[in-house]
C-alpha cells in the first residue's frame, strides 16, 4: 500500500487542528470532475469529526487533461500569500465549470485581492515551483489519479463516499 | 498463465506497430532505459487514467533519459484516437495481431479476459529487465515504483 512520503509541513495548506486524531491529506485538481465531487465530501467529513479532523490539500493539476488547472492552482497560490487560500480554493471548486483568467479576476476581486497582481504572478509564473513541488511530492507517494487521499498517511483507495470514508477515518482513529 | 518476467531476466524483444505505418522494436533504444507500461484498454475513465498520470509525469522519467511505450491489445487506430483526445505524448504500441504476443511473452496477459494485465517493467540500457510489477487491474499503480527503479538503476 502507498504512503505519504511527503511530511505535512509549514508550506502545507491546513485546515483544522494540529492536534486532531487524524489527519486527512487530499491530492487535487481544480478542474478534475471527480475533486469537484469530493469537494463537498470534504466538508461533510469535516463537519462530520470537527475537531478530530486536520485536512490538507495538495496541487496535483493533470495539466494534458485540464487546461486550466495549472493557473487555477497558482491563482490559489496567490491567494495564500494573501492569506487568503481556503477562500479561494473553495470558490475555485464552487465554480469549476467556469475556470479560466476572467473568472481568476472576478474570485480576486471579491476575495479584495488585486486581480491585476494575480496576473502578473501567473505571467511572471510565481507559483509554478510551488505546484509543481506538490506534484512531483505527490507522484514520489503513490497519488495515482485526482483525487487521491491520504488518510494519516495510507493511501485511500476504497469507494469515495461519505459512508465509507467515515468508516476509514475512524478505523484509523481506533488503531 | 506463465509468471511476469522478473528482474535479471533479458528483456524479450518485440516489434509492435506505433503508427498505422510504422513499427517499433524494443531493440531500438538499447543504450537507454526503457520504461513498458502494459495496460488493459484505452478509453478507461479520465481522472484517474494510468496514462495520463504518465503522460504528466513525463518530465521525470526524461530525468533518467528512459523511454516510454504504452503497450494494450487495442489496434493503431484506436491508440492513435486515445493519444490524441488525452493529448498522450509519448508512443502506444499494439499487441493486437497475433493478438497479446508480446504480452504473454512478457507473462503479463489476462486469458480470462483477452486484455493485457496492468503490468509495468523497466528494462536497463542493456536490454536486461531491472525491475516488474502487476497490479491487481483495477488498480492504478501510479509512477512511484517506477521512479524508484530508475533511481536505482543509477546506483
Amino acid at each position: 500500500m502507498s504512503t505519504l512520503k511527503i511530511p505535512i509541513s509549514s508550506l502545507d495548506h491546513v485546515q483544522g487542528n494540529a492536534k486532531a486524531a487524524c489527519t486527512l491529506v487530499e491530492y487535487g485538481d481544480y478542474e478534475c470532475p471527480h475533486c469537484g465531487a469530493a469537494y463537498p465530501l470534504v466538508k461533510q467529513l469535516q463537519k462530520h469529526f470537527g475537531k478530530r479532523l486536520r485536512f490538507i490539500y495538495r496541487n496535483f493539476p493533470m495539466t494534458q487533461l485540464h487546461p486550466n488547472a495549472q493557473a487555477a492552482a497558482e491563482a490559489a497560490e496567490f491567494a495564500e500569500s494573501k492569506g487568503k487560500f481556503w477562500e479561494m480554493h473553495d470558490l475555485l471548486f464552487e465554480n469549476q465549470d467556469r475556470l479560466g483568467s476572467d473568472l481568476f479576476a472576478e474570485l480576486a476581486s471579491n476575495l479584495g485581492l488585486d486581480p491585476g497582481e494575480l496576473y502578473r504572478a501567473l505571467a511572471k509564473k510565481t507559483f509554478t515551483d510551488r505546484v509543481r513541488t506538490d506534484f512531483t511530492g505527490g507522484v514520489r507517494s503513490g497519488v495515482n489519479g485526482t483525487p487521491t487521499f491520504f488518510i494519516d498517511g495510507q493511501r485511500y483507495d476504497r469507494p469515495m463516499d461519505f459512508d465509507t470514508m467515515v468508516k476509514a477515518i475512524e478505523e484509523s482513529i481506533a488503531s | 498463465m506463465p509468471a511476469l518476467l522478473s528482474p535479471g531476466t533479458p528483456a524479450p524483444d518485440f516489434a509492435l506497430p506505433v503508427t498505422p505505418d510504422q513499427k517499433l522494436s524494443l531493440s531500438e533504444l538499447r543504450g537507454r532505459p526503457v520504461i513498458l507500461a502494459f495496460y488493459p484498454a484505452d478509453w478507461s475513465p479520465v481522472c484517474g487514467d494510468q496514462m495520463a498520470l504518465y503522460n504528466e509525469i513525463l518530465s521525470e522519467f526524461q530525468k533518467h533519459e528512459a523511454e516510454l511505450l504504452g503497450i494494450s491489445v487495442d489496434g493503431v487506430w484506436c491508440h492513435t484516437a486515445f493519444a490524441k483526445d488525452r493529448n498522450l505524448h509519448f508512443p502506444l504500441l499494439a499487441d493486437f495481431e497475433p493478438k497479446g504476443a508480446v504480452s504473454k511473452a512478457y507473462g503479463a496477459y489476462f486469458d480470462a479476459a483477452g486484455i493485457s494485465e496492468r503490468a509495468l517493467f523497466v528494462i536497463d540500457k542493456d536490454g536486461i529487465i531491472r525491475w516488474s510489477y502487476c497490479s491487481p487491474i483495477a488498480v492504478n499503480p501510479g509512477a512511484e515504483g517506477i521512479l524508484d527503479a530508475l533511481e536505482a538503476l543509477e546506483k
